[in-house]
């Protein structure tokens, strides 16, 4: 036949395309046992420096890296307990703590732990005055009084000086958070250029001394920890933790199920389910103090009515999205402090009652309800959340137009204050209830040129009477009165504030079974790998 | 007397001279587009990053920082100065290849551009590669066979191939072939064993492992770069084989062919050193800019397969507004498009004697 040898040439083209071949390829199965291999969205990153990183990925990420004077127990975060720090005492002027530093103790470099190491880090963070250095401003320590205020008082002490006597605890729940983290001094200063106290080099390398070294960082791929031969405590079990970038849900479920990396940190609700019923696979989780809430504009006069407040925070049906969008993702919290935090308030007063809604509006002279805008990041559970309101508000009459954006867009106008209804997540940045109060209960300056850009702010609510009181409740050193005044601050803001807290979020990982002991906290930052194993 | 021989020689010298101010005037055109096509791409990515509604400091400084800290930023970024100032500077460092920083991955955006280009190149060349010579013999025989059941087939697999979207396509056959048949390797480049294994040089892991014998890993690498450009090459082909058939249809109804026919030549002769021959100069231009289209990295196949190429790069850089990566990136991708489209003309030229 003539066209034969079409059809020969044809055959023979497809085999020289190499998909023979590459169907024969060799496939590996199953990670190292000494390795563990995480796959994670962790395109968040842009340093690996303590005094600049900021974002859930790098918090974990030094908190199983680098070592800070203290830590709290994980179970009761009111117990805090000394890490490079053996003790410490507080002045009689409440606004001194001095530190003694533990002796004998190294960095991965192998040079030693002293208190010039721990004066330098926290003196460096106020000095590089990168986004985390509010942490420690918030002391009265600036870049003008940091070498007075933080200084080794001998080769084991340091003092760290305040300019008033705030709550032991504040100070202390501060020095956890990851600014805080000790920093070899020898070693960064080896790398310092003009003057830069080493951060164009600590950006992508590392110097700490915590159970892992940080031994790779590929932007957009892969960050690779090694277990550090030098750690004073108890070696981590791994040799080799491994954070792999896969940004899509589905591949990250599909690589779990192959035993191609052992836990999936970003699987949505319905991968979730699916997983746990592999028995090879189970599912951990974790309460964080992060809260998913509703932002209402005050500048909109509509919003703005207390009424109009009211009656929204009744027309969220939260039991339903709990149940479904957040299944496994968040439990339902009405108050500004997540569950687990001192003094707060667990109780979720707001249930879904579109008739009492309908009788607020028709109070505050919108009895056939009105239109709005909500700002929308377009990414799970959030846009999934405003969709169901947008379908809640509707019962109350409340017609809810969605602006869908990305994550940077959508901030970019809620920090200019031009939204109506804004949706977003709002994490704490250290253990205490201060770090929430201030933004969710304080507004200073509300000028649309103010520098404190908090929450309260971002909404342009006045804070007359709160802002006083969150001022206070860090000067009070007695946790039971301080817990007393936050419950105070909570339930104040629910009912005025012009926030519709939604939920507490909850992390979820889904683990392959043979991997024992990872951890995850109620921070991001103490979501640990440091004990984990794998049989 | 012999007036031929000068004359003949002054001919020559003229037509070199002739060719060779054709060539160099070839190149000036060429040069000049580059320059243009590379300076408006600046002008015009430059304005849509300012335009767009993401504040670029915020991903510096993140939602927490101080006022103080943001303004400070704000003003070391330059964008405290006016747009027309921005741009000069920023057009002065781009000429002398400076692209300044990224924001997110914190090296130099050349750099960047120098580990996540490579990627791309090896993925769209072998699906370029693939989609080609599947594509071609399946245009041909799909023309040969015209208005037959196997004509409709292949336009249907092609018709498939351009409705059906990437992204599910990419998950289901990451499930058939690599979870449930384990032919080929997951997501990403390499499995994690093979990792640091292979010193970059070129950057295209498949040559580098080649050159530097490690056999292990070229196979590791091509069993994870197989299926994405399997997945790409089906779209190239899609084109490819519709391209070719169209064209080969074309050929097969001019007059020549007729006569080779009545000459006694056999039909493959006549379809693959004839037809095909003619159809190949179109068809070099189609499968070349198909080529340029796969360079600019397909972000859904990047982010399906999590591999690490110049797409997904600029469209997290955009999302974050970290302009000098988007800028940089744009000028690259914007650079090969127009080389590849010159190249595109010269295989014209050269195959086609017509446009000499």
């Amino acid at each position: 036949m003539r066209f034969s040898a079409f059809r020969n040439r044809a055959a023979a083209a497809l085999v020289a395309a190499g998909l023979v071949a590459a169907l024969a390829g060799p496939v590996l199965a199953a990670t190292p046992k000494d390795t563990l291999v995480q796959a994670w969205q962790i395109d968040d990153i842009i340093s690996l420096d303590p005094a600049e990183l900021f974002e859930f990925s790098t918090s974990e990420i030094a908190g199983n890296t680098y070592e800070r004077l203290i830590g709290y127990d994980l179970q009761d975060v009111s117990k805090i307990f000394g890490v490079v720090a053996e003790s410490w005492t507080v002045s009689d002027d409440g606004k001194t703590i001095a530190f003694k530093i533990r002796e004998g103790r190294k960095f991965a470099s192998g040079n030693p732990i002293t208190a010039e190491d721990v004066a330098f880090s926290l003196q460096r963070a106020v000095l590089l005055d990168k986004s985390p250095a509010f942490i420690l401003n918030q002391f009265g320590i600036t870049k003008d009084n940091v070498k007075d205020a933080i200084k080794a008082t001998g080769e084991y002490t340091v003092d760290f000086t305040m300019d008033r006597p705030y709550a032991p605890s504040f100070a202390l729940y501060a020095l956890t958070s990851s600014v805080a983290s000790i920093v070899d001094k020898k070693l960064v200063l080896e790398h310092e250029a003009d003057g830069d106290l080493g951060y164009g080099w600590l950006k992508t390398h590392y110097a700490g001394s915590g159970p892992f070294a940080i031994r790779d960082w590929r932007a957009n791929e892969v960050v690779v920890l090694e277990r550090n031969p030098n750690y004073s405590g108890t070696p981590a079990p791994l040799a080799r933790v491994i954070y792999r970038h896969l940004p899509e849900q589905a591949t990250q479920r599909i690589l779990l199920e192959m035993g191609d990396i052992d836990i999936a940190r970003n699987l949505g609700p319905e991968d979730i389910d699916a997983v746990a019923k592999n028995p090879e696979i189970r599912i951990q989780s974790s309460p964080k103090g992060t809260l998913y809430y509703l932002g209402l504009n005050q500048k909109n006069p509509i919003l703005a009515k207390p009424e109009v407040r009211q009656a929204l925070k009744y027309l969220v049906d939260y039991g339903a999205i709990g149940d479904t969008i957040m299944n496994h993702l968040g439990a339902v919290h009405q108050a500004f402090l997540p569950k687990g935090f001192l003094g707060a308030v667990n109780d979720t007063p707001f249930t879904f009652d579109p008739e009492k809604a309908k009788a607020l509006l028709a109070k505050a002279g919108y009895p056939d309800g009105f239109t709005v805008t909500m700002d929308v990041r377009s990414t799970q559970p959030v846009t999934g959340i405003a969709e169901a309101i947008q379908a809640n508000f509707a019962k109350g009459g409340v017609k809810v137009e969605i602006i869908p954006g990305d994550g940077k867009q959508t901030l970019t106008k809620y920090r200019s204050r031009t939204h109506d209804i804004y949706i977003g997540d709002w994490g704490a940045d250290y253990q205490d209830p201060h770090s929430n109060a201030q933004t969710f209960a304080s507004n200073p300056n509300n000028a649309d040129n103010a520098t404190a850009k908090t929450l309260a702010w971002r909404n342009a609510w006045e804070t007359p009477k709160l802002g006083p009181e969150v001022e206070a409740a860090i000067l009070e050193r007695d946790p039971q009165k301080r817990a007393a005044l936050y419950e105070a601050m909570q339930r104040e803001v629910m009912e005025t504030g012009p926030f519709v807290i939604l939920f507490q979020r909850t992390e979820v990982a889904a683990l392959r079974n043979n991997v024992k002991d990872f951890v995850m906290g109620p921070s991001f930052d103490n979501n640990l790998v440091t004990g984990a194993s794998k049989e | 007397m012999n007036l031929e021989a000068p004359a003949a020689d002054h001919d020559r010298t003229r037509r070199g001279a002739r060719a060779a101010l054709g060539l160099a005037g070839g190149l000036a055109d060429f040069l000049l587009t580059l320059a243009i096509t590379l300076f408006g791409l600046l002008v015009v990515t430059f304005v849509i990053g300012r335009v767009v509604p993401i504040d670029p400091v915020l991903a510096v400084v993140g939602d927490r920082a101080s006022g103080a800290v943001y303004d400070r930023v704000r003003a070391e970024m330059g964008l405290d100065l006016p747009l027309i100032e921005q741009f000069r500077i920023y057009f002065m460092k781009a000429i002398t290849g400076d692209f300044g920083r990224s924001v997110l991955t914190t090296n130099p955006v050349i750099e960047d551009i120098r580990r996540y280009f490579p990627a791309t190149i090896e993925l769209a060349t072998l699906g370029t590669l693939i989609g080609t010579l599947i594509g071609v013999p399946l245009g041909v025989f799909a023309a040969v066979r015209s208005g037959t059941l196997m004509d409709q087939i292949v336009r249907i697999v092609g018709l498939v191939g351009y409705s059906v979207p990437i992204f599910w396509l990419g998950l289901m056959a990451l499930l058939l072939f690599y979870a449930h048949l384990g032919w080929v390797g997951g997501p990403g480049r390499l499995d994690i064993a093979y990792d640091y294994l292979v010193t970059p040089t070129t950057g295209l892991l498949l040559v580098d492992s080649l050159m530097q014998g490690q056999m292990d890993v070229f196979w590791n690498a091509f069993s994870h770069i197989i299926l994405p450009a399997a997945l790409l090459g089906y779209f190239s082909l899609a084109y490819i084989s519709r391209m070719t058939r169209a064209l080969v249809l074309n050929e097969l109804a001019q007059e020549y062919v007729v006569t080779a026919r009545i000459k006694g030549l056999s039909e493959a002769r006549v379809v693959w050193r004839h037809a095909l021959r003619n159809a190949a100069v179109p068809l070099l231009t189609v499968i070349v800019l198909s080529y340029a289209t796969l360079l600019e990295g397909s972000v859904l196949t990047e982010t399906v397969f999590a591999w690490p190429g110049i797409g997904s790069y600029i469209t997290s850089s955009l999302q974050n507004a970290d302009m000098n990566a988007v800028l940089g990136g744009t000028l690259i991708v914007g650079a090969a498009f127009v080389t590849l489209n010159l190249l595109s003309d010269l295989l014209y030229r050269l195959l086609d004697p017509r446009t000499r």
